[in-house]
């Protein structure tokens, strides 16, 4: 790993001025043949890539609509050009969504368009050559498909649709990313991302459930496979080892706790995160979802909830009734059984955040706050949520929701400066499938907006915790942190902070007899 | 009729016909390539109301632009209004017969020929001055703000510095090409430019970026309601993969 510059805080975010080719590289380690072929993927560059990979952008222009809409309609207004954060924390303009995005279309031009086959130069129509293959793995991997171009786009132009194509195409021709593909065949063969077996997952939540009952002496379950329950949790499996993802997931167990409602997690489906979205593959994104289907009929459950993970919630909230039929209107004899068995009065799949909401607001659950006088709290709205998905099913609910049940557990609670919060959120600089040390230099870079929206917070309100409800983001912000001097373990869990300030029935006498 | 009126007028029925055929073929393909996943963009509508209250903010204030950039915003959307109340100003010259009452009072319309050189001149500035914006730029990105720019200039010439051609001929002309009457091209260097122009322009549209005016409109991120819980969204080839499904 080469040595880099972390940037400075300056005041203001700064727009930096282009510096050519800065972050120009190999990319991130690529896939060996086994990662490859367990997903269906040749185990090695093929011969004739350029071949395969220009029938493999048709087949994709030809099933997604976004990709010809977007590859003609851009007018080059540059609206977007200032908005990524990798741009900003890097300064190298292939990372301004649309120059990222003229890698594919110039390709696209020269071999699907009328004015690139006869008039390459004039409108900026490429080969796909070696040196354009080699710009498409490494600025492909510089994109967390956050979205946040697409806001401020005239026309939508979202890039992620065109990262997502990329790295589909280049997966066909046999170049595909370690990280990703790796963590996808340990979901295909084990259940989660972890690759973590049923015996070790049974060992950590009984550990747990050990620790919960000491700190609180409310002995608070986290059943596993339990035939019958009425709720499944899918949590990203990062919940169940990670700092500090791990105090999110006491706070669900103590939520449903106090709720009453019987929950289980499941070792066959012990996985919410979906990397299938982010290397643009339906199929396998499918499967993602259809383990999860396949785990909430044979369990019997009555509602799906979603935890803390922003991607996974994305593909939750708008891609599971797509990919398995689990809201209503599939037509194939499993989903059918599937919206027979699911309690339809509520939506299905719901956010954890939602489940909590409801209950904080019927009046189910008590908090103290003052557990949580120490911190004064700033919200992160992970992107995946923030633009790729509700709750609550009201406007702005992504917004709302989260904030709600911080407050209802905190006392102090700032917001970051607009434009860098809600539909404007800066990405952690991880999403994506960028979560990889192999990537850190662009992770620290990456980290620069929210980072500096941070300091402005801490400087002006004060702020020592910064809250987020996604496993990528949690684990990015404890990796980056410290690189702008801020403590890594600053990042909590919105879970966390129910957990902390949740009084359990039974859990002051405890105490108290405890003391007496 | 001479040579020239000849060549302009086939010219234009030319230019007409590549457009609307290609337009065609691209609305085509737009409308026929499935969208098989909901992605709508923040702020999403959760109601088809709400949709379409979205793309008219979009298409008639350009509202994300607004967000993204003021300048931009300021040039483009002068540049886009004004180039719609010109073409307003443009129809009485077509109009078969008699012109309607209404269209005899577009003559103060002829003004916005200034905020269109204005808002086009910012634009071609800021290819050439702001970094970001001439790393992005492409040959035909210039050229195509240039033809907009002399479009303007030729016509303005016309309008307000008297070089106008003898206009019961442009009127006898334009009215021609609608009613398949053809007659004589009126001279005059800067109006053969002026209109010669606008036929390129009118026949690279399908060819060009000038594709965002119907592209916008089929943007799943600006035209899906965000109701992906409550109703089944389904593309056909993904409906195809479920029905061999083994369930999972």
């Amino acid at each position: 790993m080469e040595k880099f510059d972390t940037p400075k805080l300056e005041t203001y975010l700064k727009t930096p001025a282009l510096k050519s080719d800065v972050m120009t590289g190999s990319g991130p380690f690529k896939a060996n043949a086994d990662m490859q072929k367990s997903l269906g993927f040749p185990g090695k560059k093929v011969d004739n890539w350029q071949q395969v990979a220009i029938e493999k952008m048709g087949e994709t222009i030809s099933k997604y609509r976004s990709l010809p809409v977007f590859l003609d309609a851009c007018v080059k207004c540059g609206a977007c050009a200032d908005k990524c954060h990798y741009f900003l924390g890097t300064g190298d303009p292939k990372n301004m969504p649309v120059a990222r995005q003229d890698l594919f279309r110039s390709v696209y031009r020269r071999h699907f368009t009328f004015a690139g086959k006869y008039f390459p130069k004039l409108v900026g129509a490429k080969e796909f050559d070696e040196s354009m293959l080699d710009d498409w793995y490494n600025y492909f991997h510089q994109c967390s498909e956050c979205r946040r171009c697409s806001v401020y786009c005239p026309y939508g132009i979202d890039t992620a649709e065109i990262t997502m194509a990329a790295r589909e195409v280049m997966n066909a021709i046999g170049v595909g990313q370690k990280y990703c593909n790796q963590i996808l065949g340990k979901v295909k063969k084990i259940g989660n991302n972890l690759g973590m077996p049923e015996p070790a997952l049974r060992d950590t939540l009984l550990d747990l459930e050990e620790e919960i009952e000491e700190d609180t002496g409310v002995a608070v379950k986290l059943p596993l496979d339990h035939q019958g329950a009425e709720i499944l949790l899918i949590t990203p499996s990062a919940d169940f080892f990670a700092e500090p993802h791990i105090d999110g997931l006491i706070g669900y167990a103590k939520v449903f706790h106090q709720s009453g409602d019987s929950w289980t997690l499941s070792s066959y489906a012990s996985e919410g995160a979906n990397f299938g979205m982010f290397i643009g593959n339906y199929d396998i994104m499918r499967e993602g979802a259809l383990r999860i289907r396949k785990a909430a009929l044979d369990l019997g459950v009555k509602r799906i909830i979603v935890g803390e993970c922003g991607h996974a919630w994305r593909v939750a909230y708008s891609f599971w009734n797509t990919l398995t039929g689990i809201g209503d209107g599939a037509t194939d004899e499993y989903a059918l059984q599937l919206q027979n068995q699911l309690n339809q009065n509520y939506p299905q799949p719901q956010h954890i955040i939602e489940y909590t909401y409801d209950l904080i607001q019927k009046g189910r659950l008590t908090f103290d706050k003052s557990k949580n006088d120490h911190r004064t709290v700033t919200f992160h709205d992970s992107c995946n949520v923030a633009r790729g998905s509700n709750m609550g099913g009201i406007e702005n609910g992504q917004f709302i929701l989260p904030r709600e049940v911080i407050k209802a557990a905190c006392n102090h609670f700032v917001d970051m400066s607009e434009g860098t919060i809600k539909a404007s959120t800066f990405c952690c600089g991880g999403g994506g499938g960028l979560l990889t040390d192999d990537l850190l230099e662009l992770r620290v870079k990456g980290a620069l907006p929210r980072m500096q929206a941070l300091k402005q917070s801490e400087e002006k309100g004060g702020v020592n915790t910064l809250a987020a409800l996604c496993a990528i983001c949690k684990s990015q912000f404890s990796k980056v942190l410290p690189y702008y001097d801020f403590d890594p373990f600053m990042v909590v869990s919105v879970h966390q902070l129910v957990s902390e300030a949740l009084v359990l029935d039974g859990e002051n006498s405890q105490q108290e007899s405890k003391a007496l | 009729m001479s040579l020239t009126s000849i060549l302009f007028t086939v010219f234009f029925y030319l230019a007409v016909s590549l457009c609307l055929v290609g337009v065609t073929l691209k609305v085509i393909q737009y409308a026929s390539t499935p969208v098989p996943l909901k992605i709508p963009t923040a702020p999403a509508p959760l109601t088809k109301f709400g949709v379409i209250l979205r793309m008219m903010r979009e298409v008639f204030l350009f509202s994300s632009l607004f967000k993204a950039s003021k300048w931009t915003w300021l040039f483009g959307w002068l540049f886009h209004w004004a180039l719609v109340l010109l073409f307003i100003r443009h129809l009485p010259y077509f109009w078969p017969g008699e012109t309607p009452e209404i269209l005899r009072q577009t003559e103060s319309l002829r003004y916005a020929a200034f905020p269109l050189i204005f808002g086009l001149s910012g634009l071609l500035a800021r290819r050439f001055f702001v970094d970001r914006v001439r790393y992005i730029s492409a040959p035909s990105d210039y050229l195509l703000l240039i033809l907009l720019i002399l479009i303007a200039l030729t016509g303005a010439l016309m309008t307000f510095a008297q070089f106008y051609p003898d206009m019961g001929k442009v009127y006898a002309f334009a009215e021609g090409l609608i009613t398949f009457d053809w007659s004589e091209l009126p001279s005059g260097g800067i109006f053969l430019a002026h209109i010669f122009m606008v036929f390129v322009l009118i026949a690279i549209f399908p060819i060009s970026k000038i594709l965002h005016a119907p592209g916008v409109f089929f943007s799943p991120t600006l035209n899906q309601v965000d109701d992906a819980r409550k109703k089944r969204h389904i593309s056909d080839w993904a409906f195809d993969k479920e029905k061999n499904s083994k369930g999972g």
